[in-house]
This record gives C-alpha cells, sequence and structure tokens, in this order.
C-alpha cells in the first residue's frame, strides 16, 4: 500500500464548493495547458455526465477555463474568471454519455488538439487521451510525451536517450492505432527531463511529436 | 513505514504525543525537516482562519441562491440574545457555517478532510484556541492531530460521499475535531482516541444526499451540526468515559457501513433529501433558471 501523506486528509487550500468538480476541473485545466504549451485564442469544453449536469453549481466550467490560463486551484480570481478573461473565446456544450467517466471533459484548443481527461475524485484528475490516442498523465509526475510512427525497437531507443541522463522511469505507457500506424508513449519520470533529452528524442526518425508534460504542484 | 490502525499508532505513540509522531511520519515520508511540516500545517491553519474571516462578512448566497446568509442569521441571534451554551458554542456554529458558505461561493477553503466538510475541524480548533487563549504551536499540534486520525480511516476508507457517504466526510471530519480538541485542551493519546472513536461511531449510518449534486443542502448547516458534535466527544473522553468498541472497530464498521449503503444514499442524489417533493421543486427551478 502507498503511504499516503497527512496534508492528504487538512489539505489542499484550494476554492470551493468541491473538491472533485471544482479543484478536479482547474488541475484538468491546468494540465491541458503543460500539456499545450502554445498561447491560445480560442476554446471548447465539452461536458460530461456529472460535470454536464452539475458543473454550474459547482464552478466547473469556471475551473476549467481558469486553470487552461493558468490559474491555481486556491486562486480567489477563479470565480470571476469569465469578467477577467478578454482575448480567448471560450465556450461549452454539456453532453450525457454513460460511456465516459461521471466527471469528464474534452478540451479542444484552437481547434487544434483534443485533450480528454477525467476528475477521479478528492481533486485528482486523469488525462486519457490526446487527440484519439490513449494516454495515462496524471500530472504527479513529470510525463514524457510522444507521438511516433509504430515500428520495432522505439521503446528501447527512446529508454536509452533517458537512460543516458540517468532518470529513472518511473511508469511507461504505450497505444498505437494499428501496426505501423500512429503511436502514443507516456514515460512519467522520477525529475524532469531536460530540453536535450526532448531534443534527441525529437531527431529519432519517425517520432512526430515530443512534449515534456510538467506534473502539477 | 505507514500507521494502518490506531492500535499501531498508539503502539508507536508510547511516551510521544500523537502530533509528534504525525509531524515525524510527514518528515520521513516527503523527506522535509519536521519544522517544514509544521510551517506548512501552519499555512492550512492560517487559510482557515482567513476563511472563517472572510465568511463572517459576507453574505452573498451562492450560484443556487438557496445558501449563504444563515451564518448572519446565526450571528446577529448571538449578539441579541443570550445564548444557552455559551461563547465556545456560538463560535464554533458561526465559524463552522462562515467556512461552509465560503467554500459555496468559491472562496478560499482548506479541504479537511473533503471541500463538503471543510468547516468542522476549523470551527473547533479555532473558536477553542481563541476562547482559551490556546497559542500557535499548540492549534498547530491540534491539526496535526485532527490529521493523523483523518490519515489512519481513510488508509481503510476513502473519505469521499461517493465510496462511504457523509459519514466519511462531515463524520470523520468530526473524529478529527474531537481528538485535536481533546489535544488542545491536555488530554493524553488514550483520550485523544476514544474521543475520536465516540464522535464516530455516533455518526455511523450518515448518508450523503446532497439536493441537485450541489455541496449545499445539507451539507452546510450539517458542518455547525458535527463541530457541536466533536466537542461533546471530547468532553465525555476528558472525563474518562469511554467507546465500548475500540475506534479501529468502529472504523471497520463505517467502511462496512459504507459498502452497505445503498448508491441511491452515496452522492448520486437519486435519494433520500435529494429525491423529496421540495427537492424536486427546488430542482426545477434550478435547472430552468441555469
Ligand atoms: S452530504 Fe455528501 S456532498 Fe454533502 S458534505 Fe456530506 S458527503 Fe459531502
Amino acid at each position: 500500500m502507498e503511504q499516503k501523506s497527512i496534508f492528504s486528509v487538512i489539505s489542499p487550500i484550494m476554492v470551493g464548493p468541491s473538491s472533485s468538480h471544482t479543484a478536479g476541473a482547474v488541475r484538468l485545466g491546468l494540465m491541458a495547458r503543460n500539456i499545450y504549451k502554445e498561447s491560445f485564442s480560442k476554446v471548447k469544453f465539452v461536458l460530461y455526465n456529472s460535470f454536464a449536469t452539475t458543473g454550474f453549481g459547482h464552478g466547473t466550467d469556471k475551473g476549467l477555463l481558469a486553470g487552461l490560463l493558468g490559474y491555481t486551484v486556491d486562486d480567489s480570481l477563479i470565480k470571476d474568471i469569465f469578467n477577467i478573461v478578454k482575448d480567448v473565446e471560450y465556450s461549452y456544450e454539456y453532453v450525457q454519455d454513460i460511456s465516459r467517466h461521471p466527471n469528464s471533459v474534452d478540451i479542444i484548443i484552437d481547434d487544434r488538439m483534443k485533450i480528454s481527461g477525467d476528475s477521479v475524485g478528492a481533486g485528482e484528475i486523469r488525462i486519457n487521451n490526446i487527440d484519439g490516442f490513449e494516454v495515462n498523465i496524471k500530472g504527479n509526475y513529470d510525463t514524457l510525451l510522444l507521438m511516433y510512427k509504430d515500428k520495432p525497437g522505439m521503446i528501447s531507443e527512446v529508454a536509452e536517450i533517458i537512460q543516458k541522463q540517468r532518470i529513472n522511469i518511473a511508469t511507461l505507457h504505450c497505444d498505437r492505432s494499428s501496426k505501423g500506424g500512429v503511436a502514443s508513449m507516456c514515460i512519467e519520470l522520477d525529475i524532469p527531463a531536460g530540453d536535450d533529452i526532448v531534443n534527441e528524442i525529437k531527431k529519432l526518425s519517425d517520432v512526430f511529436f515530443v512534449t515534456n508534460v510538467r506534473k502539477l504542484k | 513505514m505507514a500507521i494502518l490502525s490506531f492500535e499501531e499508532l498508539k503502539n508507536r505513540c508510547g511516551s510521544k504525543s500523537v502530533y509528534e509522531v504525525a509531524q515525524e511520519e510527514e518528515s520521513s515520508l516527503s523527506e522535509i525537516e519536521v519544522d517544514v511540516v509544521r510551517l506548512k500545517v501552519l499555512e492550512d491553519l492560517t487559510a482557515m482562519k482567513a476563511a472563517i474571516k472572510n465568511g463572517l462578512k459576507s453574505t452573498e448566497k451562492g450560484i443556487s441562491g438557496w445558501c449563504g446568509d444563515d451564518c448572519a442569521k446565526l450571528r446577529k441571534r448571538y449578539r441579541d440574545t443570550e445564548t444557552l451554551f455559551g461563547k465556545v458554542f456560538e463560535k464554533i456554529t458561526a465559524y463552522a457555517l462562515a467556512t461552509a458558505e465560503e467554500n459555496l461561493r468559491m472562496g478560499r477553503i482548506v479541504a479537511c478532510p473533503t471541500a463538503g466538510s471543510c468547516g468542522i475541524v476549523p470551527s473547533v480548533i479555532i473558536a477553542v484556541a481563541e476562547e482559551r487563549k490556546i497559542p500557535e504551536s499548540k492549534q498547530i499540534d491540534a491539526l496535526l492531530t485532527a490529521g493523523m486520525i483523518g490519515l489512519i480511516v481513510s488508509n481503510k476508507v476513502q473519505l469521499a460521499g461517493a465510496v462511504a457517504g457523509c459519514q466519511a466526510e462531515c463524520g470523520v471530519a468530526s473524529a478529527m475535531a474531537a481528538g485535536a480538541l481533546v489535544e488542545m485542551l491536555g488530554g493524553n493519546t488514550e483520550e485523544i482516541l476514544q474521543a475520536a472513536a465516540l464522535a464516530m461511531k455516533n455518526i455511523l449510518g450518515l448518508t450523503c444526499d446532497p439536493v441537485c449534486g450541489l455541496v449545499e443542502v445539507p451539507c452546510i448547516k450539517r458542518n455547525a451540526f458535527l463541530g457541536v458534535h466533536a466537542v461533546t466527544a471530547a468532553e465525555l473522553a476528558l472525563c474518562g468515559v469511554e467507546s465500548k468498541i475500540p475506534i479501529d472497530e468502529v472504523t471497520d464498521v463505517l467502511k462496512r457501513t459504507g459498502e452497505l449503503m445503498s448508491p441511491v444514499l452515496k452522492e448520486t442524489s437519486t435519494g433520500g433529501l435529494a429525491k423529496t417533493k421540495t427537492a424536486l421543486e427546488l430542482e426545477k427551478v434550478l435547472f430552468n433558471k441555469n
């Protein structure tokens, strides 16, 4: 059993009213920000199930947007976020779909990237899909995320680059569209990978996209 | 090594206090100095005090428009009337409502153990500290004690209404507060755990059936009730009253009761208070409005 911190029961400091529907929403937004990284001018949030039905009463809509803009869970400005945001166009859609987690969202940024995630309770979150690829990013580790053309040996090539820097891999998760198709890899690391690692992986043939996703505080 | 039961905690304590074991455990787990652990607890305590202060000033309602001004009503009564139970009682009920209402309006609070139950532990610690002039370092000890109790329970059962009903949120908060109070009043480890056991034993079966799925009805007022509940437990424990059923067994019962509880009564808002005639009417109005 993983040992838990005392601060799992006497924290976090957060804006209310709900750890899953408010703090979790902010963290999903923050995680999407860490993945997308670039500035953006347009975002659409698709809220599912309980996020859709009770989200308005818990500030889920505000939390998601505020997180995406970089506000942290304890920022008192979150409740006024709609009055603060000026140059980002945002919209919401509400959907019931029992195949999705009860507290689930798609975040579509600039019509370019779709990031899906769940708020799994007590403010904990999980990003589970990016542009149709299964990923597994929980925000408690620095994660290296890459998309590449599926081929034998890719995992070991990437692992070698990380190993060279003496960074320990905590977990590794892969998914692919089809054999030889596009594949994704999520590698949780004990310490963040530097730009040198990202650049070296970028140079490997058949890698389309690499990014370093920082963990949440 | 994680402390998985209260029996183990007792053994670990020996001549040490619960809070000392708690800060040592956290220090070794998070690889930070004990002083830093205490600073982090102080940060929580400071945020709790700020939430109370903000909550006492505001009468702003939440998005639903149902709640947000009950604390003000209470304070008016306390100003105008001589109450039955005195200052500590007044402060606990007012501070618990102030915090829970602050949570409702998306104010800054400390989840303890959850956001829905955020008013219980702070109201008890801070009200008693003010009335008894208990210094800050003792308040930190108290919050660490509360945290240790919550942590051990959470190692057995997830502290979420959706998993085990409100007994696991406001109920456990009350047990945490009861232990914290005994610590502040100079009780020993045995008395701290007795207080927690007594508080927990008397909220077993508490359901989670919030109207429209919002953290409002019954959550907000429940914070005041369970703050006071903690005082009863602490007073009994401090004069030597014991829970016939030991705290570890009570914790197991809490978990088991959570499993036995129908999903209808675990945060799904498909039964209980959430499906009363009045709740359905409130729901209709609310969803038309939004
Ligand atoms: S009734 Fe449910 S939502 Fe409300 S405080 Fe209790 S556990 Fe949380």
